[in-house]
């Protein structure tokens, strides 16, 4: 789950970082009074969404009087934010940060991942910020530290310091970030992040460090432990079939192509969908309706699959391990008779009971093409999509 | 000969008289796996499938003396019970459940390691040995006793793979499925060294899949290491970045962990590659058929 950026920094100075005075409006009515609140001559606005690049595409602005914010937040509030991380369509803009504005002296990166290969937390600093961390890695890797914090022991002043040196700090902010980075540490795995960064960390014109940005990341797996966390997810944000989806427990991304996917199991779900492609057809999206599949979650998945419009067929995989290929076709029945599937229904039974569950779908009355290995199943879908 | 899992595996399970736990427990001790009693909290001293139920592992262990933990747990509760086995001292720790938090995997990682023991999993169908025993989710029935190894990510792939070479006649060694999460307890290298230094396994199956880089990693090491062929498929060629594809561990992030660069780098190394989901029993059949 991801949070926007005034989440971000809310989260950031309940950790004692340092972020600058700051406001959010979800109306432009609300600019000038939070203008005048935060105080001073100069500010900068910035449209919330979930993507990176908002600068680019004019959803960041300096402004100089508190007019300019109400403007700014008329233009964007509800208008949907295109930038080189969206799709075409852009992300809804549901609120404006305004804040006040930092006199930069130099511009750094700092950030924290769950790194597979160390397998720990591991930041990644460079003395070169506001710009794309990844070119830097490829260009000029001397200015990146990569420091792992191990699970058990934690962090430690001496890779601070190590940090602190390769960001070129002088010894007054090597101090502070000896403290942050304890901060940084314990916002991470207090709160289960899976992703940190801040880009840019500025050291200000009073050289002190300063967070302008805060982009933050959250194991889906541990939000059981933050409800207020949970709170904060803005579903605007998200695809409404993946929202929806997700509401009934299913795992659901939406693709490209015409052809619907079912499927029991992540794994086989993309296989199938590569299994598509193989044949020459376009999966329309990926759908793992779990290891148990009866009546109601095969309902909701048709539900979900038949949303988008662009669904010409639907393809159903299942592999019976231990459920009952009878008892899944008789939910798939009873699902394409509650929901009113109108396309085409490919329904591919393998494992335990198959042929019993081949047997009910062709005696149930409903419209159903039952075929016992995928690759009939997969040709015989991209056939009907075509 | 097998790996991990023989004639000599003592089972306990841990959250034993869950409902999960019960009906996979029940299906393997059909399969004749020696499940030697359970753990849950409380119900020390009862029986539950006619086996007898601790309050603690380390109660189970003074008792039964297993030297293998299958764990059905919830997810908030796996770190938990791994530390518990592991603290125990049993050699072999399989969590089967999914939607564990990725930082309770990183402690559980490093003490696991710490100790010299072995987790597999979580989020993972488990360990069969075919005719011998079944410590996992997966269907008894698809497997064959033969000389086919295989490791995959993901459970019902594993099940393709174990029915594709089934069919063909070749059966399997022991399968193994090491888990779809970000921090996985035991990883292909792991498994790719037993297999190749157990008698039985003629050939080794990878079933791999988009994000991290497990499958370059795995790639080197045989390269330098594994004299026997590796057959893989990897799972995800149509998928798009930046999207978590059910698994916790399946997502192209940054560019990298993408389908086509794992393809590339395992068929440098001279693994041959399955050219869809379908052909990784005929891929198998060119190899050592």
């Amino acid at each position: 789950m991801n949070l926007h950026e005034y989440q971000g920094k809310q989260l950031f100075a309940e950790f004692g970082l340092p972020v600058s005075k700051h406001e959010v409006i979800f109306n432009a009515d609300e600019a000038i009074q939070a203008c005048n609140k935060i105080g001073g001559t100069k500010w900068v606005v910035k449209a919330q969404v979930h993507a990176g690049g908002r600068g680019k595409a004019g959803g960041v602005k300096l402004i100089e009087s508190p007019e300019e914010a109400r403007d700014f937040a008329g233009q964007w509030l509800g208008k949907r934010l295109k930038t080189y991380q969206t799709d075409e369509n852009g992300q809804l803009v549901s609120a404006i940060l305004i804040e006040s504005c930092t006199d930069i002296d130099k511009e750094l990166y700092l950030s924290a991942v769950i790194d597979r290969s160390s397998q720990s937390v591991t930041f990644i600093a460079s003395s070169e910020g506001g710009v794309n961390i990844e070119e830097v890695a490829s260009k000029t890797p001397e200015k990146i530290i990569y420091e792992n914090v191990d699970p058990l022991t934690g962090p430690q002043p001496f890779q601070a310091r190590r940090i602190s040196s390769v960001l070129g700090l002088d010894s007054n902010q090597a101090k502070q970030f000896s403290g942050m980075f304890q901060n940084f540490v314990k916002l991470f795995n207090e709160l289960d992040l899976s992703l940190l960064e801040v880009n840019p960390l500025v050291i200000n014109s009073e050289g002190k460090l300063h967070c302008l940005d805060a982009k933050i990341n959250l194991d889906s797996n541990a939000l059981y432990r933050h409800p207020s966390l949970v709170e904060m997810q803005d579903p605007t944000q998200e695809d409404p079939r993946e929202s929806e989806a997700a509401k009934h427990d299913l795992s659901y991304v939406s693709l490209d192509g015409n052809i619907g996917c079912m499927v029991n199991g992540a794994g086989l779900a993309m296989g199938t969908m590569d299994t598509i492609k193989y044949f020459g057809g376009a999966p329309a999206n990926f759908l793992d309706v779990g290891g148990t599949a009866t009546q109601e979650r095969v309902s909701n998945a048709f539900k979900i699959i038949l949303a988008d419009p662009e669904v010409k067929v639907v393809l159903v995989n299942i592999f019976g391990g231990i459920v009952r290929c009878d008892l899944i076709a008789e939910g798939i029945v009873a699902a394409i008779k509650d929901v009113g599937v109108n396309v085409p229904v490919v329904v591919r039974l393998e494992g335990n009971n198959a042929e019993l569950g081949s047997q009910i779908l062709a005696d149930s009355g409903v419209e159903v093409e039952s075929l016992n290995d995928l690759e009939s199943a997969a040709r015989k879908s991209v056939e009907l999509a075509k | 000969m097998s790996i991990l899992v023989n004639d000599q595996t003592r089972v306990l399970v841990q959250g034993f008289t869950g409902s999960q736990a019960t009906l996979h427990s029940e299906q393997s001790i059909e399969y004749g796996t020696n499940i030697v009693g359970g753990v849950t909290p409380g119900k020390g001293g009862t029986t539950h499938l006619n086996k007898p139920v601790f309050n603690s592992v380390a109660d189970a262990v003074k008792a039964e003396e297993p030297n293998a933990a299958l764990i059905f747990v919830p997810a908030p509760f796996c770190k938990d019970s791994i530390l518990e086995a592991a603290d125990s001292g049993i050699e072999l720790i399989i969590c089967i459940t999914e939607g564990v938090p990725t930082l309770d995997m990183l402690i559980v990682k490093k003490k696991i390691d710490e100790l010299g023991l072995r987790l597999i999993g979580p989020n993972c169908p488990g360990i069969i040995t075919p005719d011998v025993a079944k410590l996992g989710i997966m269907p008894g029935s698809i497997h064959k006793k033969g000389k086919v190894g295989i490791i995959s990510r993901s459970g019902t792939l594993t099940y393709e793979a174990v029915k594709q070479t089934t069919d063909l006649g070749f059966g399997q060694s022991s399968c193994v499925g090491i888990g779809g999460d970000p921090i996985p307890g035991s990883s292909f290298i792991d498994m790719l060294e037993l297999f190749n230094d157990d008698e039985e396994t003629e050939a080794i199956v990878m079933v791999g899949e988009i994000g991290g880089s497990a499958e370059e990693d795995a790639a080197d090491y045989i390269k330098d290491y594994v004299n026997k062929p590796v057959i893989s498929y990897i799972a995800g060629q149509t998928a798009p970045a930046g999207k978590r594809m059910g698994h916790a561990g399946a997502i192209i992030a940054g560019g990298k962990g993408t389908a086509a660069d794992k393809i590339s780098k395992l068929q440098e190394s001279g693994v041959h590659i399955a050219e869809s989901l379908l052909h990784i029993g005929e891929t198998v059949k060119k190899v050592i058929g």
